[in-house]
């Protein structure tokens, strides 16, 4: 196979592949949590559900102050990351063309220095929150394999788009081809890791708001 | 098709659309500082840079034109003048159609092709000594 | 051209024969040098070399092609220059060019082919059809038996033009000839790849000149091009390069941004995946290349850069309906679901159906 050959792969039939997974699985998992129900509260309501919700969706983002000063650094690098990721996935000129190809609109991307720029900073965030869990005691203890293979798999888009945006080391064909590839892996396994949490973390917040809203205390 | 029809690219020779306008001159400069210090020439083929429109030209206008503007006649023509700047010289060859097949930058006391080659020196030498005997032998034979 | 009497001859002896000065011959050097894309420090030692070449047999076969390949080499800008090159190379066969039909032009390529047994060059534009042989031929002759024959005796083969070189527009898919390229078939010979749809004629005759002047292949990339033209990408030698970083696009064909000449990336330029001359050596007397003109570049000197999807859809966007695939997915993804949750619950009901209460009394037993 040419590099041109797996480039039109990969853009082509492997990008189909990873995306029918991607949707299924979510819409799959979505579907089986949410028709699962739960269990009818008979207590008297003493405050809103949905208010409660939707204000733990919010304020889970902030840590109270005694949390921050325990891990700090979860917070911060974990901010960071995470702002990280979706500044160079959603904000880079190209990545908006695709979005745009598939649901029909774009938005106004950010200039592209400041696109390298935050791939460099995320790429160093997510490098220190490794070490930081292989450090921390408590933290390794409570990691499984599928926390570093998550990892890894979030990692590597950022890695394979700084080369390939640089073409550093591979000709520029491989080097794209293989970011978009890195990306698919990233589509294939979202919906059956942790990496879920993207959507699902909405819903959890917002069921553990509801059931302290329902109760009238503040969660 | 009328003029106005043809869209027109808004690039203008003031506009540094690449970066490697000013690191050529600076090259240049570097070239006659070595020609100067060890005397060594130097030849910048301008057909290997990435030039936007506009930037060749913009170069040889900062260049200038010296002293010296040479003709040549040799498959078709070429072109050897001295810059503004002593010792860097344009030397631009033509085909038969007049239109530029290459262009250098040559950094140099003398570009070589303006010199005599010693080969031409030999074939001319023979030749001279041809047409002389040929003139004597047509002497001989009118007396 | 030169007649048969030459063929023993060094180039600087034909030439000096024909009058033409050392000075002239500089010029050509020159001219060569730029045209090989090779340093100008090269000049004297290509000059040196030119002065003992001897002038080679040429064959050129052309196969499922357009002509494409052949014109743009005719049409190569350094006309004084290129006819000393045609001076220089014996074509002996070329169905196009030559003025001899029928069984006289095919006898021309086998009595080439026996006097210069394992010296003469071989040059191919065109793919292959390996489905039905009938879909090419040349005098009644399979363009494959052709090829094989021919390549026996070659020193080299230089496959010019993406068919020859990759398969190219016959290749593209459903690829209803089997075609395929000359390095599909031959894996003994050196095989020069000169790319390009049509490929820049400089870069042609700066090929066969490298070719010719130094009797060696050139340093080739990984896919079997001469590194001096193909080694580094459209994206990295164009002059719209800056505007690409900064992140200035043109939008459309006519927009303010395709106006001031932004970057063409948007409208489906694959210069970033291309690799070929065309940024500097430029076409049409080194007047413009098709990034200049204001149209994003095809990738014509790739393999397959026929089969990426449109031509004005950006790299970064993938080459099928995908709009189309999240919707079907989404409504079976859906369907689905629903089922899986309906037995889910089915399961849960029952679950809590089938579950054994314990009481106190059970426990003091």
């Amino acid at each position: 196979m040419s590099e041109i050959e797996f480039l039109n792969w990969v853009r082509g039939p492997g990008f189909q592949i990873a995306i029918i997974i991607f949707v299924a699985g979510v819409i799959i998992r979505f579907a089986e949590i949410l028709l699962l129900g739960r269990k009818p509260n008979l207590a008297e309501a003493k405050g809103s559900e949905m208010r409660g919700g939707l204000c733990t969706i919010v304020s889970r983002s902030f840590p109270d102050k005694n949390t921050f000063q325990r891990s700090a650094f979860t917070e911060v690098s974990g901010w960071i990351f995470h702002g990280g990721l979706f500044i160079t996935i959603f904000l880079f000129a190209p990545h908006i063309l695709m979005f745009k190809d598939i649901i029909g609109f774009g938005w106004p991307a950010l200039p592209t220095p400041v696109i390298d720029a935050m791939t460099v900073v995320t790429i160093i965030a997510l490098l220190a929150i490794l070490v930081h869990r292989i450090n921390n005691r408590a933290l390794r203890f409570i990691s499984t394999k599928e926390d570093y293979f998550v990892w890894l798999i979030t990692i590597l888009p950022l890695i394979t788009g700084y080369l390939a945006f640089h073409r550093i080391g591979m000709t520029a064909p491989t080097l794209l081809a293989i970011h978009i590839l890195s990306v698919e892996l990233l589509m294939v396994i979202f919906p059956f890791t942790k990496l879920m949490h993207a959507f699902t973390i909405t819903l959890s917040r917002w069921y553990n708001g509801a059931i302290s809203g329902y109760r009238g205390v503040e969660s | 098709m009328s003029s106005s029809t043809v869209v027109q690219f808004n690039i203008q020779i003031g506009d540094e659309l690449t970066f490697n306008v000013k690191p050529l001159l600076n090259e240049v400069k570097h070239a006659l500082d070595k020609l100067i210090e060890t005397g060594q020439s130097t030849v910048i083929d301008l057909r290997s840079i990435p030039l936007a429109p506009g930037e060749e030209e913009k170069i040889l206008n900062v260049l200038g034109l010296g002293e010296v503007q040479a003709r040549l006649d040799a498959l078709g023509l070429s072109e050897v003048i001295e810059t503004r700047y002593a010792g860097v010289w344009i030397v631009t060859h033509y085909n038969d159609d007049d239109h530029i097949i290459s262009r250098f930058i040559e950094v140099t006391s003398m570009p070589e092709i303006l010199c005599s080659q010693t080969e031409d020196i030999m074939a001319a030498y023979s030749r001279l000594g041809l047409t002389l005997n040929d003139e004597q032998k047509n002497n001989v034979e009118d007396s | 051209m030169i007649n048969d009497s030459n063929r023993d001859k060094t180039l600087g002896e034909t030439l000096r024969e024909q009058g033409i000065s050392r000075r002239s011959f500089l010029k050509f050097c020159a001219t060569t040098a730029s045209m090989m894309a090779l340093s100008p420090a090269m000049i004297p030692k290509i000059a040196h070399a030119l002065e003992n070449a001897r002038r080679p047999s040429v064959i050129w076969l052309s196969f499922q092609e357009c002509t494409g390949c052949t014109e743009s080499l005719t049409r190569a800008h350094t006309t004084t220059i290129e006819s000393l090159i045609f001076d220089f190379i014996s074509l002996d066969y070329h169905h196009t060019l030559q003025a001899a039909s029928g069984h006289a032009a095919e006898q021309a390529r086998e009595t080439a082919m026996e006097e210069n047994y394992g010296k003469y060059l071989l040059i191919v534009d065109g793919s292959i059809p390996m489905d039905n042989p009938g879909y090419s031929t040349i005098a009644g002759i399979s363009n494959y038996d052709m090829l094989m024959d021919t390549a026996k005796g070659a020193a080299a083969i230089v496959a010019v033009g993406t068919c020859a070189a990759y398969g190219g527009i016959p290749h593209a898919k459903p690829n209803p000839t089997g075609a395929v390229s000359v390095g599909d078939l031959i894996k003994d010979k050196p095989i020069i790849n000169v790319p390009g749809c049509p490929p820049i004629p400089v870069v042609i005759t700066g090929t066969l000149m490298q070719f010719l002047t130094f009797g060696s292949l050139p340093e080739l990339d990984h896919i079997g091009r001469p590194k001096a033209f193909y080694g580094k990408s459209i994206h990295d030698r164009c002059y719209r390069r800056p505007f690409y970083d900064k992140g200035l696009f043109a939008e459309t064909f006519d927009d303010e941004g395709a106006k001031k000449g932004w970057c063409l990336y948007k409208l489906g330029c694959k210069g970033p995946t291309t690799y070929n001359a065309c940024a500097t050596t430029k076409w049409n007397d080194g007047t413009s290349f098709p990034i200049e003109a204001g149209h994003p570049c095809l990738g014509c000197s790739e393999p397959d850069f026929w089969d990426g999807g449109s031509f004005y859809k950006a790299l970064s966007m993938p080459t099928e309906n995908i709009t189309r695939t999240v919707i079907y997915t989404a409504a079976g993804a859906a369907a689905a679901g629903v089922a899986l949750g309906a037995m889910n619950r089915h399961k849960k009901n029952q679950a809590v159906a089938t579950h054994n209460r314990t009481s106190i009394d059970d426990l003091k037993k």
